[in-house]
C-alpha cells in the first residue's frame, strides 16, 4: 500500500529524513519509535503532504502511485488520514459544519454522493459514541478551547467518520492520561481491519499496549536503525534509546 | 513536493456578476455643479422651498471645504465639474409608481440582481425600496406597512407627503457642514429612503434599500432617514451594485438614524459596488457619512455592515450615545482584495449616563488590498458609568497587501471603563494544511477558516443576508490565493 | 507646522516666537570658537533653517493634536552661557535621583558639563564616556559619524532646535564587545536661576568654547532652557546599562529639550532608562531615537513624575533581523500636569520582535497622552510585536487620550495592541477592607500593583527601589 524508498528530507537546509525505507502493507500496524528530533513527525508530516519539507531524493509511493506528486487533499481523497500531534484551532467554524465539509469533499472526489445534514449526524454520533465524546463538542469551533484530550479524540472521531485506507497516527498518545489513552486506542482498535493500514508514531511504548503493532521500526537521526517485532518496543522501553543512538552513530562511522 | 510546495493555488477571477449595464433611456442633466444645477435637481423633485434653501445652504457651505485627505486612502483628484449630478430612467420621470407601473426594463434589472419588485416573490417579511442611479423605482409592501402607521418610502415621496417629519429630522444628526462628502450629499441629493415606525409600533418586517448603480459618469448621492419612535423596533438592511466599468464613479451618500426614549433600530449594510479590476481600473469611490443618535433613554442602534465592494470605502457607522442607558454598536467585515482600499470604522460618543458601546471589526486583507480600522471612542465627563469594548482583528491573505489599525480613546471621567484590543496575523498555513488533510480544497480552506474569523460579525446579519454576506466572501476572495 | 496654517493675527506673533529663536541662534553662532570644525556649525545651520521652515507644531498636526505647546513658544526662554554656581553637590544628586554610587556619572547643570560632580569619566581602553563638548575637541571624526545623523530634524521642530543649539551633552562610546559593568548615569540638572545670573568663569574655560556673554541683547533674568544632546554608541558585541536623570532645583519654570541618539551594532545588548523628575512648572519636550541592528537587545524604560507640560518621543528602528526592542513606560500626572508619550516601533527586518509596556495614572486636572505605533515594513515578515497601554484615572477632572496604532504591509506577523482605560477594581477594594485595610491604603496597595508590573521590568534595584518610594510618596501626597 504504502512504499517509501531511501526518503530524504530537509526544512531550511537542516537534513532530518535521511534515507528511510519502508513499506507498509494493507492491514498491517506499524509503530515508528524513536527519541525527539529523531524524525518521526517529519516522517508522517512528509506523507502527508505538508510544505515545510523539501524531499531532496527518495520516493514515496502509495496504491502504486507517486505520493509526493500529490497536493494534501488530493492525499486525503485517497484514503491518507493523520492523525495531528498538535490538532490545529479553526475559530468560528463548527466541529460539524468543518467534518461534514471534509467528508463530502472526498467523496465527492471519489464519485460518491454527498451526505445530506440528517445522515452526516448519524454517522458522526455513532462514532461519538465509540469515542464517548460529547455531542456537545461537535456544536463548538474546530478544536477550540478544546482539552488535551478532547483534540485528541477529536482527531480520532475524525478519522473515524472519514474511513481512511491508510491512517498515521502522530504521537497521538502525548498529553494523554491513562483512561484517555484506552478512549483513543479502542477507537483506533475499532478501525483495524483487512484493508486499512495503521501507522503509529510515538515516543512511549505505553500506547503499544493498547494498540499492539505487527512492527516496530526505531528511528534515530532520520534512519530506520532497527526493525522488529512487538517486543522491539519492550526491549527499548527497558533499554532506552541510548544504545540504540550509540549503536547508530558508530554504524555511520 | 510540487502540489503540496504552495497550498493555496491560483485559480481565475470570478468575474463581478453584477458588472451588467441596463440600456435605458434616461433623463441626465448636463454636468457640472453650481447653483442652477442644484435648483434643477430640486425643481424636477418639485420640492418646497425649504429643501431648495437647505441644499443651498449646503452648497454653499461646500464650495468653504476642502476634501479630506487624512484618511489612509489614495485616489486620483475627482472633478466635481466633469460629472452627472442626477440621471433617471425617463420612465420613471413622474415619480415613483405602483408596483404594476415600473418599467419592465427595470424590473428585469432588479430581477437579475435578485431582487424582484413582485411582493409576492420577495423574500418573505421584507420589503424593498428600489433605487436606480438618483431616483427611487418602487416600494413594495408600501401598504402593509401604513396599516401600522410606518411610513416606509423613497425620500422623494417623504418630501411631498411628510414634509413635516423631514423638515423636523432633516441634518439634525449629520448636519451640511459635518464634511465635506455629507456637504456634497446636502446639496445634490437626489432619492434615498425614509422611514418613520411611531410609538411603540415593532416594524414586522426587514425594510431594505437597494441601491443600484447604472448611468456612466454619474455620481450617485442617495440620502436616508430613519426615525424609530420612542418604544418603536426596526431592522433595516441595504445592499448595493453597480456596473463595470473603467472609470472610477463616485458614490457619496449619508444616513441619518434617530431612536427616541426606549426605541431600537438596527441597520445592516452589505456592501457591494463594484471594486475594479484586478489591477485596480475602475470601480467605486464610496464616501459615506453613517450616524446614528440615540436620543431617548434606553435607546440603542446596531450598525452591521459587510463591506466587500468599492474601489474605495470611507465610512464610519457611528453613535452618538445621548440618553442615559443608551446602546450603540458596531460589527463589521471589510474585506479588501486586489487593489482595494478600506479606511473604516466607528465612532461611539458616550454623552449619557451608563452608556455601553461594543465595536467588532474584522479586516481582511489580500491581493494587494490596504484596509485600515480608523475608531474613536469618546467617553464625556457627563458619561458616568460609561463601558466600551473594542476588538479589531485582522487577517492578511497574501504579502502585498496591508492592514492598519488607527483606534483613538479618549476618557474623561473615573467611572468609566474601556477595553481595546487588536490583533494582526496571517490566514493559519497550519490551518490551511489541516483543513487539506482532512480533504478541503485549499480555497475552500481559505474561505471557510475567513468565514470563521467573521463570524461574531455574520450573526449580528439577518438570516437570508448572512447567508448572501457568505457567500460574497467567498466570491470576492477569489483569485486572492496563490 | 508653518505659520501659515494660523489665522493672521496670530501669525505676527507666531513668527516672532521662531524670530526669538532665530536671533538666540545668530547670537549663540558668534561666540562659538572659531575652531570649531565646519561640519557641525553646517549642521546646526541646516538644523536652524529647518526650524524656520516647520515652526512650532499646532493642533493640526496629527502627532500634536492633544498637546499644545503654546506656554513652551510664549515664554521667552533663554539659553544658559556657562555653568553657574547653583549649590548642587554630589549627595544632591543622589537624593534627587538615585543612589548611583559606583556609576560612571556625567553631570550638567543647565546644559553645561559639571566636571566636579562627575565621576569615573574619560577614556579607557576605548571606552569613552566624557561630554561632548569634549568629545567634539578629542575626536571630532567619530562623532561627525553619527551625531545628529538619525534624529529627523528634517522633520520635527522640537529636535531641530536641539540641533541648532548642539554644544553640550554626554557622549558614550563603547568599543566592539566590552561590558561596561557599573552603569553610566547621565544628569541634567536645572539651577532654575534666571538666565542673567553670571557664570563660574574658570569652571567652564577648559569644557566650553563658549565666550561669556548674553544670549539676547535687550533681556535680563529670563527662564532658561538646554538643550542636551546625547550621543550612544554600542559597537557590535558591546554591553551597557545606561540611566538619562532630569531634575529641577528650584520650582521655577524652565525647559528643557534634551535629543537623544542611541546607535547599536550587532548583537550589543543595551539597557535605557530614562528618570524624567523636572520641576512642577517645567517644560520637557525630548526625544529619543534608536537605530538597532543585527541580534542587539535595546529596552528603554521611561518614567514620568515631574514637568507641567512633557512629551517624550521614542522612536526605535529595528534595523537588522534578530532584534529584540522593549519599551517600558510609567507616568504619573496630577494638578495640571500634561504628559504625552508617542512611541514609534518600525520593524524595518524580519524576524524582529518588538515588546511595549506603558502604564499611566493621572489624577487632578492632569491629562495624559498615549499614540504608540507599530510599523512593519513590507518584507518584515515574522514580525512578533506586542503593544499594551493601561491608564488609571483616578479623578473625573483627569483625562486620557490613547491611541495604540498598528500598520503592517507584511503578512507573516504576529501583532496585537491593548489599551484599557479605567478605574480601581471595587470589588477588589472591598475585599481588601473586609480583610481589615483601610480604604486608603487599600487604594494606594491596588495602585502601586497597577503600576507595579512597570516597575518590575526595571532590572536595575536602586532604580527600581527608588521609584517604588517615589510612587508611594506620589500616592500619599
Amino acid at each position: 500500500m504504502l512504499i517509501i524508498r531511501n526518503l530524504h528530507a530537509e526544512a531550511e537546509g537542516k537534513k532530518i529524513l535521511q534515507g528511510i525505507d519502508l513499506e507498509v502493507k494493507p492491514g498491517e500496524v506499524h509503530a515508528i519509535m524513536g527519541p525527539n528530533g529523531s524524525g518521526k513527525s517529519t516522517l508522517a508530516q512528509v506523507v502527508a503532504g505538508h510544505d515545510t519539507y523539501d524531499i531532496t531524493t527518495g520516493e514515496v509511493l502509495y496504491e502504486g502511485k507517486d505520493l509526493l506528486e500529490l497536493s494534501p487533499e488530493e492525499r486525503a481523497w485517497e484514503g491518507i488520514f493523520m492523525a495531528f500531534q498538535y490538532p490545529v484551532e479553526i475559530p468560528g467554524v463548527r466541529n460539524t459544519y468543518f467534518l461534514k465539509s471534509a467528508l463530502n469533499a472526498i467523496r465527492k472526489a471519489r464519485g460518491e454522493s454527498e451526505l445530506d445534514a440528517m445522515d452526516f449526524l448519524d454517522l458522526a454520533k455513532d462514532k461519538m459514541r465509540l469515542l464517548n465524546m460529547e455531542e456537545s463538542l461537535m456544536e463548538r469551533a474546530v478544536n477550540e478551547g478544546f482539552s488535551g484530550g478532547e483534540k485528541k479524540r477529536n482527531e480520532i472521531l475524525q478519522m473515524a467518520v472519514l474511513d481512511p485506507k491508510l491512517a498515521i497516527l502522530d504521537e497521538t498518545d502525548s498529553g494523554l492520561d491513562i483512561d484517555a489513552l484506552k478512549i483513543v486506542a479502542n477507537g483506533v482498535n475499532a478501525l483495524r481491519g483487512p484493508n486499512r493500514a495503521i501507522v503509529v508514531v510515538t515516543h512511549y511504548q505505553r500506547l503499544l499496549n493498547y494498540i499492539v503493532p505487527d512492527f516496530v521500526h526505531v528511528l534515530v537521526g532520520g534512519r530506520i536503525v532497527k526493525s522488529g517485532g512487538r517486543e522491539l518496543a519492550l526491549e527499548l522501553e527497558k533499554q532506552g534509546y541510548a544504545g540504540i543512538e550509540k549503536a547508530a552513530a558508530e554504524s555511520r562511522l | 513536493m510540487p502540489n503540496g510546495s504552495d497550498p493555496v493555488h491560483d485559480f481565475t477571477t470570478q468575474e463581478y456578476k453584477y458588472g451588467f449595464v441596463t440600456e435605458i433611456d434616461a433623463d441626465t442633466i448636463p454636468k457640472g455643479l453650481n447653483e442652477d444645477i442644484i435648483r434643477l435637481i430640486s425643481q424636477k423633485k418639485n420640492e418646497p422651498e425649504f429643501m431648495l434653501e437647505w441644499r443651498l445652504k449646503a452648497f454653499r457651505h461646500w464650495r468653504t471645504m476642502t476634501e479630506p485627505r487624512w484618511s489612509n486612502v489614495h485616489y486620483p483628484p475627482i472633478d466635481y465639474q466633469d460629472l452627472h449630478y442626477y440621471s433617471a430612467p425617463k420612465s420613471q420621470t413622474n415619480g415613483p409608481k405602483s408596483l404594476d407601473e415600473v418599467d419592465p426594463e427595470l424590473r428585469r434589472t432588479f430581477d437579475k440582481l435578485g431582487i424582484p419588485l413582485e411582493e409576492q416573490k420577495l423574500l418573505a417579511g421584507v420589503a424593498v425600496d428600489a433605487v436606480f442611479d438618483s431616483v427611487s423605482v418602487a416600494t413594495t409592501f408600501k401598504e402593509k406597512l401604513s396599516e401600522l402607521g410606518i411610513i416606509f418610502c423613497s425620500f422623494s415621496e417623504a418630501v411631498q407627503n411628510h414634509p413635516d417629519l423631514v423638515k423636523k429630522y432633516l441634518g439634525t444628526v449629520v448636519p451640511y457642514t459635518d464634511n465635506f462628502f455629507a456637504a456634497l450629499n446636502s446639496a445634490v441629493f437626489s432619492d434615498g429612503s425614509f422611514c418613520y415606525v411611531p410609538k411603540g409600533v415593532r416594524c414586522p418586517m426587514e425594510l431594505s434599500t437597494y441601491f443600484r448603480i447604472n448611468a456612466a459618469k454619474t455620481g450617485q448621492f442617495e440620502r436616508t432617514l430613519l426615525i424609530a419612535d420612542e418604544g418603536a423596533y426596526v431592522s433595516y438592511l441595504e445592499g448595493c451594485t453597480a456596473p463595470m466599468r473603467d472609470e472610477n464613479q463616485l458614490h457619496a451618500a449619508v444616513v441619518e438614524l434617530i431612536a427616541l426614549e426606549d426605541a431600537q433600530i438596527k441597520y445592516s449594510t452589505v456592501q457591494n459596488w463594484y471594486p475594479g479590476d484586478k489591477d485596480g481600473k475602475g470601480g467605486i469611490f464610496n464616501f459615506v457619512t453613517k450616524r446614528g443618535a440615540c436620543r431617548g433613554a434606553r435607546s440603542k442602534i446596531s450598525w452591521t455592515q459587510v463591506e466587500t465592494g468599492s474601489a474605495i470605502t470611507w465610512k464610519y457607522p457611528s453613535c452618538l450615545l445621548l440618553g442615559d442607558d443608551s446602546i450603540g454598536e458596531f460589527y463589521s467585515v471589510a474585506l479588501t482584495n486586489n487593489f482595494q482600499q478600506a479606511d473604516t470604522g466607528t465612532k461611539m460618543i458616550h454623552v449619557g449616563k451608563n452608556t455601553r458601546s461594543t465595536i467588532v471589526s474584522k479586516g481582511i486583507s489580500a491581493g494587494r488590498g490596504q484596509n485600515s480600522y480608523r475608531g474613536l471612542v469618546e467617553i464625556h465627563k457627563e458619561a458616568a458609568n460609561a463601558r466600551n469594548y473594542t476588538q479589531c482583528d485582522s487577517m492578511l491573505i497574501g504579502e502585498k497587501c496591508g492592514a492598519h489599525t488607527f483606534p483613538f480613546i479618549d476618557v474623561r471621567n473615573t467611572s468609566s471603563q474601556v477595553e481595546h484590543e487588536a490583533s494582526t496575523s496571517k490566514i493559519g498555513e497550519d490551518q490551511i494544511f489541516y483543513c487539506q488533510q482532512r480533504g478541503l480544497k485549499a480555497e475552500d480552506a481559505v474561505s471557510m477558516i475567513v468565514n470563521g474569523f467573521c463570524k461574531e460579525v455574520f450573526r449580528e446579519l439577518p438570516m437570508e443576508f448572512a447567508v448572501e454576506a457568505q457567500r460574497l466572501l467567498e466570491v470576492s476572495l477569489e483569485g486572492s490565493v496563490g | 507646522m508653518n505659520g501659515a496654517e494660523y489665522p493672521s493675527v496670530l501669525k505676527e506673533i507666531i513668527m516672532n516666537e521662531i524670530d526669538r529663536y532665530l536671533i538666540s541662534y545668530e547670537n549663540f553662532q558668534k561666540t562659538r570658537s572659531e575652531k570649531e570644525p565646519s561640519w557641525i556649525r553646517r549642521i546646526r545651520k541646516d538644523a536652524i533653517e529647518r526650524f524656520a521652515h516647520l515652526g512650532f507644531p499646532g493642533p493640526r498636526q496629527e502627532d500634536w493634536r492633544f498637546t499644545r505647546v503654546k506656554p513652551i513658544t510664549r515664554t521667552s526662554f533663554e539659553r544658559v552661557d556657562g555653568l553657574r554656581s547653583n549649590g548642587l553637590s554630589s549627595g544632591e544628586i543622589a537624593r534627587r535621583t538615585f543612589n548611583d554610587a559606583g556609576c560612571h556619572r556625567l553631570a550638567f547643570v543647565d546644559g553645561h558639563y559639571c566636571a566636579e560632580l562627575s565621576s569615573q569619566v574619560g577614556s579607557n581602553s576605548g571606552l569613552v564616556i566624557e561630554s561632548l563638548a569634549d568629545a567634539l575637541q578629542r575626536r571630532a571624526a567619530l562623532v561627525e559619524n553619527h551625531l545628529a545623523r538619525y534624529a529627523r530634524f528634517e522633520e520635527q521642530a522640537f529636535i531641530a532646535l536641539n540641533t541648532a543649539f548642539i554644544s553640550d551633552g554626554a557622549f558614550v562610546y563603547v568599543p566592539e564587545d566590552a561590558t561596561v559593568v557599573e552603569p553610566i548615569h547621565l544628569v541634567f540638572a536645572s539651577s532654575g536661576l534666571p538666565s542673567s545670573t553670571p557664570a563660574i568663569g574658570s569652571a567652564t574655560s577648559n569644557l566650553h568654547v563658549d565666550k561669556a556673554g548674553p544670549d539676547a541683547p535687550s533681556t535680563n533674568g529670563n527662564a532658561p532652557r538646554t538643550h542636551p544632546r546625547i550621543l550612544i554608541i554600542g559597537e557590535k558585541g558591546s554591553r551597557a546599562t545606561i540611566i538619562e536623570s532630569y531634575i529641577g532645583l528650584k520650582q521655577d519654570a524652565y525647559f528643557t529639550n534634551p535629543v537623544t541618539e542611541i546607535i547599536l551594532g550587532e548583537n550589543a545588548d543595551v539597557s535605557h532608562y530614562k528618570l524624567q523628575r523636572e520641576s512642577d512648572a517645567a517644560y520637557h519636550v525630548a526625544a529619543l531615537q534608536a537605530n538597532i541592528e543585527k541580534d542587539a537587545r535595546f529596552s528603554s524604560a521611561s518614567i514620568s513624575i515631574g514637568g507641567a507640560l512633557v512629551r517624550n518621543d521614542v522612536n526605535v528602528i529595528l534595523d537588522g533581523e534578530g532584534v529584540s526592542c522593549a519599551l517600558d513606560g510609567l507616568y504619573l500626572g496630577d494638578n495640571r500636569q500634561h504628559v504625552d508619550n508617542h512611541t514609534f516601533i518600525k520593524h524595518a527586518k524580519p524576524n524582529c520582535e518588538s515588546f511595549e509596556l506603558y502604564k499611566g495614572i493621572l489624577d487632578g486636572r492632569s491629562s495624559g497622552v498615549f499614540n504608540g505605533r507599530i510599523y512593519v515594513d513590507p518584507g518584515a515578515q515574522k514580525t512578533d510585536a506586542k503593544q499594551t497601554n493601561n491608564c488609571l484615572l483616578l479623578s473625573d477632572d483627569a483625562r486620557i487620550n490613547t491611541s495604540p496604532q498598528l500598520e503592517i504591509f507584511a503578512d507573516d506577523v504576529k501583532c496585537t495592541h491593548g489599551a484599557t482605560v479605567g478605574q480601581l477594581d471595587e470589588a477588589a477594594i472591598f475585599y481588601l477592607r473586609s480583610r481589615g485595610i483601610e480604604e486608603n491604603d487599600a487604594r494606594h496597595m491596588l495602585i502601586y500593583a497597577f503600576a507595579n508590573e512597570v516597575l518590575d521590568r526595571i532590572h536595575l534595584a536602586p532604580v527600581r527601589d527608588r521609584f517604588a518610594t517615589d510612587l508611594f510618596e506620589w500616592l500619599s501626597k
